[in-house]
C-alpha cells in the first residue's frame, strides 16, 4: 500500500457490545479505496456486526467509523453513502423490479423518470432488462441476486457492502456470480467490503481479506499472505487444507529453527518472532506444497508409507503414515498424472517438500 | 374440489370422501343452526305483519320496508315521500362506526406495532395485558366510561385539578362520547390483526429502505404500510361492522340525540312496544349494506392481484 492510496473506510477501535457479551473487540482496519475487501470468518465471528455498523444498523459502542475522512458512526444509515446487498436480498415485494432498483435514486431526489432511466440502465448492467416489469417472487434465486446488487449499486455508492450475498445460491451459479462481482467492482471502481464464511470465495474475489474469529482480526493481508504465511493456528485451519502438526523446538540456528515431531521425525523450518527453543508449537504444512518419492529429495525428507489413496477429481489425496509419527496428508494434482508414479497403499517412501513449505504458527 | 375427490373411483378416495363428509357434518350443522337459520328467520320476520306489544301476526306485508323508506303521512293515506329519519340514522351510524374506526387505527396500529417489535418472549405478555380489560362485560364497561367521563367526573376533575381547563367540558351526550365508547369496545380487534402482520413482516426490508436512504417515515409508509395492509384491513373490517350495528355505546353515551341503527333495532324488540318486521327489515338492511361494502372490497382486492399478475 502507498500513501498516497485514500482510505474509504476506516474503523477505530471499534467495540461492540450487548450486554455483557461483547461481539466485536477493538477492531481497526483501513479499507482502500477502490479495493475489494473481505471480511472472513466462522459465523458469530462479528463479521456481519461489524458491516452493519459500517452501514448503520448497528450503533458502536466504542470507537469511530471514517468514511473518506469523514466520522460516520452517529448518522443514520439513511445519510450514509454506503449501499448493502443483502443476505436474503430483502427485495420490496410489492414493487416490480424496476421500481425497486428505483428506489433509492428516487430517495436521493431523482424524479421518477429520472430514476427510471437510471434503473433500466442499471438492470442491463446485470442483465436483466426483460424483466423490469416482474416482481421479485417471479424471479429466481440468482435474478433476485442480480436485482439486489443493481439496486444497491444504482445511487452509486461509495462503498458497496454485500453481507454473505451469494450463500443462498447453488454452487456452479456462486461461482459465476464471484467472477462476475470481481468484474463488476473493477468496471465501477466501487469499494467493495464483501462478508462471507467460504474461504475458497473470499481467496478468489479479495484483494485484502480480513479473518476474524470470536471479536477479533486474526490476520489481515493479501489471499497470497493469508494462505502460504498464516500468522496463527485459527488462519492456519480456516483457510483451506492443511497438516496441522503439534511439534517442539529443538533449537535455532542462523534463523532456522529444527522441529520435533514425535517418532524421530525431524523438520527444519524458518524461525518465527515468539517461539523460542523448548517451546511446544504447532505447525502447519499446506498438503500441495508435498511431494512423494521413493528416495529422500533434497530439501527436507521424511520417511512413511502410503496408508490410502482418495481420488477427488482434479486431485489425488494420499494419506501417510509416517513411522511412529503423525499422518500426513499428500495432495498430488492430476494435471501430469501421466508423469507420475503412483505410490499404491503400503508402499514404502518418502515425503518430500522445500525449505519454508512448513510454517511454525504463533498460537 | 379436493384433488382425492376429482381423481374418483378407486375405494380409498370413496371411503376418504365419505369420511371427509361425515366429519364436515358438524361444522356445516353449526353453522346451519348458528349462522343460517337466524338469517333465515329474520328474513322471513322483515316480510310478515307486526302484532302490537311485540311478535308478529303470519301474514306477507311489506310494510317493513315501507316504513323504512317511506313517509305515507299519520295516517298513511298521503301520497309516498321519502322518509329520512331512519336513513339519517344509517348514516350516522356509517359516520359514527367510521370515525370509531378510524380513531381505532391511529391508536390501535402503533401499538401494535409496538407489541410486534418487543422481544418475542415479552410478545404473548403484552397481548395477554391488552386483552384484560375485556374481561369485563361490555356493558359494566361502557358504564364507567359514562361515570368516568361526565361533567363532574374524575376526568374532568383531573383536568380541573392540574388547571388544563377552567370549566369541565362535556363529553357524555356528544358524538365524541360515543365514537370513544366504540373505540375502546372494540380496541382488540384492531390491535390483533394487525399485530399478526407486524410480526410476520420482514424488517430486513425497512432496513433496506432505510440502506436506500429512506427516512423512517418514508420507509414506513411506502415498504411497511404495503406489507401489512391485510392486517390493517382486517382490523378495519372488524372493528367498522359491530360499531356500525352497536347500541350499548350510543344508548349509554350518546344520549337520545345521537341514536344509531343498532339501537333502532333494539328498540323494536324491547319491551312491548317494538315492531318486530320493522327491526328485523332495519337489520336486514344494515346486513345488506355491510356484505355490499365487504363484496367492494374483495372485489377491488382480487382486482389488484390480478394486476399485480
Amino acid at each position: 500500500m502507498s500513501s498516497n492510496e485514500q482510505i474509504a473506510i476506516d474503523v477505530r477501535g471499534a467495540v461492540k457490545r450487548y450486554g455483557d457479551f461483547t461481539a466485536l473487540k477493538k477492531i481497526s482496519l483501513s479499507i482502500m479505496d477502490n479495493e475489494f475487501f473481505t471480511l472472513l470468518g466462522p459465523s458469530g465471528c462479528g463479521k456481519t456486526t461489524l458491516l452493519r455498523m459500517i452501514a448503520g444498523f448497528e450503533d458502536v459502542t466504542e470507537g469511530g467509523i471514517f468514511l473518506y475522512g469523514d466520522e460516520i458512526e452517529n448518522l443514520p444509515p439513511y445519510e450514509r453513502p454506503v449501499n448493502t446487498v443483502f443476505q436474503n436480498y430483502a427485495l420490496f415485494p410489492h414493487m416490480t423490479i424496476l421500481d425497486n432498483v428505483a428506489f433509492g435514486l428516487e430517495m436521493r431526489g431523482s424524479s421518477k423518470s429520472e430514476a427510471r432511466t437510471r434503473a433500466g440502465e442499471m438492470l442491463e448492467l446485470v442483465q436483466l432488462s426483460q424483466f423490469s416489469a416482474r416482481k421479485p417472487s417471479q424471479l429466481s434465486g440468482g435474478q433476485q441476486q442480480r436485482v439486489a446488487l443493481a439496486r444497491a449499486l444504482a445511487p452509486q455508492p461509495k462503498v458497496l457492502l454485500l453481507d454473505e450475498p451469494l450463500s443462498a445460491l447453488d454452487l456452479k451459479l456462486r461461482k459465476a456470480m464471484q467472477l462476475e462481482l470481481k468484474h463488476l467492482q473493477r468496471e465501477t471502481g466501487i469499494t467493495f467490503i464483501f462478508v462471507t464464511h467460504d474461504q475458497e470465495e473470499a481467496l478468489t474475489m479479495s484483494d485484502r481479506i480480513a479473518v476474524m474469529s470470536a471479536g477479533e482480526m486474526q490476520q489481515l493481508g493479501s489471499p497470497t499472505d493469508i494462505y502460504e504465511r498464516p500468522r496463527n493456528m485459527f488462519v492456519a485451519d480456516f483457510i483451506g487444507e492443511t497438516n496441522l502438526l503439534e511439534v517442539s523446538v529443538d533449537n535455532i540456528t542462523d534463523g532456522r529453527a529444527v522441529c520435533h515431531l514425535g517418532g524421530g521425525h525431524e523438520l527444519t523450518c524458518n524461525e518465527v518472532e515468539g517461539v523460542g527453543v523448548g517451546s511446544k508449537v504447532h505447525m502447519s504444512i499446506r498438503p500441495e506444497r508435498l511431494f512423494m518419492s521413493d528416495e529422500p529429495a533434497e530439501g527436507e525428507s521424511l520417511k512413511g508409507r502410503v496408508k490410502e489413496n482418495i481420488f477427488v477429481g482434479t486431485d489425488i489425496t494420499t494419506i501417510v503414515d509416517l513411522a511412529d509419527g503423525p499422518d500426513f496428508i499428500v495432495r498430488t494434482s492430476n494435471s501430469d498424472r501421466g508423469n507420475k508414479r503412483i505410490f499404491e497403499p503400503g508402499t514404502e517412501m518418502f515425503v518430500n517438500m522445500e525449505m519454508g513449505a512448513a510454517r511454525l504458527l504463533v498460537d | 374440489m379436493a384433488a382425492g375427490a376429482a381423481s374418483g373411483g378407486s375405494a380409498t378416495t370413496d371411503t376418504y370422501k365419505e369420511a371427509r363428509t361425515w366429519l364436515l357434518l358438524p361444522a356445516w350443522v353449526t353453522l346451519a343452526i348458528l349462522t343460517l337459520a337466524p338469517v333465515a328467520m329474520m328474513l322471513v320476520y322483515s316480510f310478515l305483519t307486526k302484532e302490537f306489544r311485540g311478535g308478529v301476526i303470519w301474514e306477507f306485508s311489506l310494510a317493513a320496508y315501507d316504513q323504512f323508506f317511506f313517509d305515507r303521512g299519520l295516517f298513511g293515506d298521503e301520497p309516498p315521500k321519502i322518509e329520512w329519519t331512519y336513513i339519517l340514522i344509517f348514516w350516522r351510524s356509517i359516520w359514527q362506526a367510521g370515525a370509531a374506526t378510524i380513531l381505532s387505527l391511529v391508536i390501535g396500529f402503533p401499538t401494535a406495532y409496538f407489541i410486534a417489535t418487543r422481544p418475542e418472549s415479552q410478545r404473548p405478555i403484552w397481548v395477554f395485558l391488552i386483552t384484560i380489560p375485556y374481561w369485563v362485560n361490555l356493558l359494566i364497561r361502557t358504564v364507567s366510561m359514562k361515570f368516568l367521563l361526565r361533567d363532574n367526573g374524575p376526568f374532568n376533575d383531573f383536568l380541573l385539578g392540574i388547571g388544563l381547563i377552567d370549566s369541565p367540558i362535556t363529553i357524555v351526550n356528544t358524538n365524541f362520547a360515543v365514537q370513544l365508547g366504540l373505540f375502546y369496545s372494540y380496541l382488540p380487534f384492531m390491535v390483533l390483526p394487525i399485530y399478526a402482520a407486524v410480526e410476520r413482516y420482514n424488517f430486513s426490508l425497512s432496513e433496506a429502505a432505510a440502506d436506500l436512504y429512506a427516512t423512517k417515515w418514508v420507509a414506513l409508509r411506502r415498504i411497511l404500510l404495503p406489507a401489512v395492509k391485510p392486517g390493517v384491513i382486517a382490523g378495519c373490517i372488524l372493528v367498522f361492522v359491530p360499531s356500525m350495528g352497536s347500541f350499548l355505546a350510543p344508548d349509554l353515551l350518546g344520549g337520545a340525540k345521537n341514536f344509531m341503527i343498532g339501537s333502532l333495532i333494539e328498540e323494536q324488540f324491547k319491551g312491548n312496544a317494538g315492531n318486530w318486521p320493522f327491526g328485523a327489515a332495519a337489520s336486514m338492511i344494515l346486513l345488506t349494506m355491510v356484505l355490499i361494502l365487504l363484496m367492494a372490497y374483495a372485489r377491488q382486492q382480487a382486482k389488484a392481484e390480478n394486476a399485480e399478475g
